[in-house]
């Protein structure tokens, strides 16, 4: 079989870093590569060079068996190789068919656009591919998954035949992810070759006909899908032995920390996103709340951090009231809280690390007296909490924006467990992390357990929810389905109840 | 026999914290270019680019030979008359200065709580107004009494004036761009109206009465050196900004909701109360300048008194990169240029204009840098930009 593409070589230096050292891999016509590797290893940098969005310093890029120049996007496009982003790179107030010819809109009579041709040949494209999307539906109505069925339509109607997909599976649910794998099969089958970035383990495994790991720049080795494991992929990325299971003992719970009795809450639009949640997290436990993303976990945190208001219901922590009180108030409870959205909510990128690891406490001693700041603590403050959890940064007075997705994490936890809880409320802890990160924050979180605070967990991965907690509570549609005791579930009977159904339900109607 | 010494290892550190002169690089380059340009203008037009920037450097700094000659007939006969006129353009550049330098913080303050106060003309005009009043209205008092009190005046006045569209922002949303402008008109209107009513000094120019000398803001030399105390009081604003900015709690919480409402609002902080209260001391800034322009150096207000400070000092913040000393070295070189351009006008015949266009020009450079980069081939410093002002409704 033929190498449709070929990289001989490639290195590529930014000041200070070397992102590309002579890196060669090859991608089989008609067959999907994945390309492994942590966050920061460099394999976003070698397709935003196949893609023609950087140059090379060194090596050559071969097109079926010719060598190529790409110079930007276009030539890139030219030589039939089309790149999804991590990002979509979508208008959401426009159509799907004004989204798919942006940038080569056909005309009619040279000035009008000709919405209909567009709209026939992403029909075309549907069909032949298996990628159902009415062209002329909002991007901002339609679901994250089928956002990125737009984007793959869009490198089609390019009439691209090597597909790069960065990343796709991050933005995406479990029911999402098969819906991906099934589509790039059929692309496949007819003829298309893709590859495919990621940094999870078990999907590579899955899907890919090929697997090549990259680590720090180089490449580290190929792999048979068939003979991988998730345990050596998991070595090979990192470079060391990782533990995949977070080692945790049966949990001690104790008094209850948190009560929550039917809580209603409505999200930013003023839709009703919680509609009568109630449960209960006792201290030494970590409850789960697994769900499919939008099912009215985010709004739920909100509330119980005081970042949403709540329509009715109540919230007691330590039989105390937080229901409509403030944020601030809520913090000083004894609450901590690791936003879903680290970039939004958790972190100032453009202020030092030393502001952000006192950002919930600055007014507080030995930070502040008066009005004062006082710099010599903040600053020892930031040292101490850098050495403790191992953020790798040049100094603590470097921006935040400048650390890598998982020490930009790793900032939150330290600041977050730094100071006295009783409650760790942890929103997506360990999204878009590398493998390393995600074993750190983990037995970070396991830890606070085994200190004694209650801990929640929310997470839209079913591995995480497994990993971690003690009770699973599933959401649908701002509900909570059932809780369950972690040690007697299983995937499929979570599966079910992320998708509404009760398990016996339909045991009976069987 | 020659020895070969090693070349010193090269070793490129990643530093957050840039040098004051890399800080300065771009907009020094900025200014320089902006001349230049400003120079071909000049030519274009057919005068002499060596008489017009000679004029500008003696008209804003003073001439050397006559500060020379100052202080020889100083020493030789103790008359310093001479040398008080040398030192006259000098110091009419920092009174011009002055007025900059407050409005300046006006705007950058906003700019640091991600606001955008486009008001302070209409701060600074009701600023004036009310230290005139505090000023020839009340009589008899002692002036560490008078002038704290007239000065006390003018800040609240801007104060007032500003915290109403903070207010508006913060109860109902809307954008303080919108509400800072409307309130320019009506402070515009509102001044028209006092001095041609209730504030007019008898006689038949819509002016207001002199204030009274215990209002005043001393001057440091006599007539017609109109240099004051004003200017030492914005000095010392712009270090108590730096200071709230930089090292307090209050100033933390106004850069965080500045630069991250979200993550402002997770940490616990009032962004309404943080929206209020810098708009009430930018406001209360821009009415300082005001004052100062109104106990320092004029005495009365008339009607356009202001000339366009508080539309300026935006570029001034600009400029400035919102941090407080930058606004006043680009309030210092506004003044400069200011002060300098009547004196073009009058010996060189170069309309004052070209000032404005060298200022535009200057503004044009720091707002898109990556045009001094490239002419100048500096390599960019990769630094979070500041965050200026949020779209509408945030």
């Amino acid at each position: 079989m033929t190498n449709v593409l070929e990289l001989r070589g490639i290195t590529k230096r930014f000041p200070g870093v070397l992102a590309n050292d002579n890196i060669s891999i090859s991608l089989r016509e008609g067959k999907i590569l994945a390309l492994l590797g942590e966050n920061g290893a460099g394999k976003t940098t070698l397709m935003n060079i196949l893609y023609g969005l950087y140059k090379p310093d060194e090596g050559q890029i071969l097109v079926r068996g010719k060598e190529v120049n790409i110079q930007d996007p276009n030539d890139a496009i030219a030589n039939g190789i089309g790149m999804v982003h991590q990002h979509f790179m979508l208008v959401p107030v426009m159509t799907v068919a004004e989204n798919v010819m942006l940038g080569v809109e056909p005309t009619k009579n040279g000035v009008f656009l000709d919405k209909a041709k567009v709209a026939n040949r992403i029909r075309e494209i549907s069909n032949q591919y298996g990628l159902e999307v009415d062209p002329a539906s909002y991007i901002k109505d339609l679901p994250v998954g089928i956002q990125q069925r737009v984007e793959i339509i869009k490198v089609l109607y390019r009439q691209a035949d090597i597909l790069i997909l960065d990343e796709p599976t991050a933005v995406l649910t479990p029911q999402e992810v098969d819906g991906l794998f099934k589509i790039l099969q059929t692309l496949i089958d007819k003829g298309k070759s893709i590859i495919f970035i990621t940094h999870k383990l078990k999907e590579v495994m899955h899907a890919a006909d090929d697997i090549t790991v990259i680590r720090l720049g180089k490449v580290v080795g190929s792999i048979d899908p068939k003979e991988a494991t998730p345990e050596k992929l998991a070595t090979m990325m990192v470079g060391r032995d990782v533990n995949l299971v977070v080692d945790k003992k049966p949990a001690k719970a104790s008094e209850s920390a948190l009560v929550v009795n039917q809580l209603y809450v409505r999200d930013e639009r003023q839709n009703p996103a919680v509609q009568g949640v109630s449960f209960e997290v006792r201290k030494g436990e970590v409850l789960g709340i697994a769900g499919v993303q939008g099912n009215g976990q985010t709004e739920l945190v909100y509330a119980l951090t005081g970042l949403l208001p709540i329509d009715s219901g109540t919230i007691q922590l330590l039989n105390e009231p937080l229901h409509n009180t403030s944020p601030r108030h809520i913090l000083e409870r004894g609450v901590a809280h690791i936003p879903e959205d680290r970039q939004r909510h958790g972190l100032i990128l453009s202020f030092p690390i030393h502001d952000n690891m006192m950002l919930c406490t600055y007014y507080k001693n030995p930070f502040a007296k008066g009005i004062s700041l006082q710099e010599k603590s903040i600053f020892s403050n930031a040292e101490e909490l850098v050495k403790q959890y191992d953020v790798r940064t040049p100094n603590i007075y470097v921006n935040a924006g400048t650390l890598s997705g998982g020490n930009q994490q790793k900032v939150i936890v330290a600041r977050e467990f730094s100071r006295p809880i009783e409650l760790l409320i942890a929103s997506q802890p360990t999204r878009g992390l590398d493998v390393g990160s995600i074993e750190y924050i983990h037995k970070q979180i396991i830890k606070k357990r085994d200190e004694g605070a209650g801990v929640i967990v929310v997470s839209s991965e079913l591995d995480e929810i497994l990993a971690l907690s003690d009770r699973i509570a599933v959401m649908y549609k701002g509900q909570i389905m059932d809780i369950l005791e972690a040690s007697k579930v299983n995937k499929e009977h979570l599966g079910l109840l992320m998708a509404g159904i009760h398990p016996s339900e339909t045991s009976t109607k069987n | 026999m020659s020895e070969t010494v090693p070349p010193p290892k090269k070793v490129e550190i990643q530093k957050n914290n840039l040098s004051f002169g890399q800080v300065l690089l771009v907009p020094s380059l900025a200014v320089l270019t902006g001349l230049i340009i400003g120079g071909i203008v000049i030519a274009i037009s057919g005068a002499s680019v060596i008489d017009a920037y000679g004029a500008l450097f003696t008209g804003s700094f003073g001439s050397p030979t006559e500060l020379i000659e100052g202080i020889r007939v100083l020493f030789s006969t103790g008359d310093h008359t001479v040398l008080v006129k040398a030192i006259y353009p000098f110091t009419e550049s920092l009174v011009t200065a002055t007025p900059y330098i407050f409005a300046g913080l006006s705007v950058a303050l906003g700019f640091r709580c991600g606001l955008f106060n486009i008001g302070a003309e209409g701060q600074f005009f009701i600023g004036a107004l009310c230290s005139a009043y505090v000023g020839y209205s009340i009589k008899g008092l002692p002036m560490i009494i008078h002038l704290p009190l007239a000065l006390l005046g003018g800040a609240l006045g801007g104060a007032v004036w500003g915290m109403i569209p903070g207010y508006l922002k913060a109860r109902f949303g809307a954008h303080e761009v919108v509400n800072t402008i409307m309130m320019n008109w009506i402070a515009f209107r509102l001044s028209d109206w006092l001095l041609n009513g209730p504030m007019k000094a008898s006689g038949f120019r819509p002016v207001t009465p002199n204030v009274q000398a215990s209002a005043e803001l001393p001057r440091f030399f006599a007539d017609p050196l109109r240099f004051n105390w004003g200017f030492v009081l914005a000095l010392v604003m712009a270090y108590v900004v730096y200071w709230f900015l930089f090292k307090t709690t209050l100033g933390f919480e106004v850069r965080s909701v500045g630069a991250n409402p979200d993550a402002a609002k997770y940490a616990g902080m009032n962004i309404i109360k943080n929206f209020v209260m810098v708009m009430a001391l930018a406001g209360g800034l821009a009415g300082l300048a005001g004052s100062a322009q109104v106990l320092g150096v004029d005495h009365w207000v008339g009607q356009g008194f202001s000339a366009g400070y508080g539309f300026d000092a935006i570029a001034l913040a600009l400029l400035g990169k919102s941090h407080p000393f930058g606004v006043v070295l680009a309030a210092l070189l506004f003044g400069f240029l200011r002060s300098g351009a009547t004196d073009m006008q009058s010996m060189a015949g170069i309309p004052i204009d070209i000032i404005s266009i060298i200022q535009g020009l200057v503004i044009v450079f720091i707002a898109a840098p990556d045009i001094i980069r490239w002419l100048y081939r500096i390599r960019s410093i990769k630094t979070e930009e500041t965050v200026l002002t949020r779209g509408w409704g945030k």
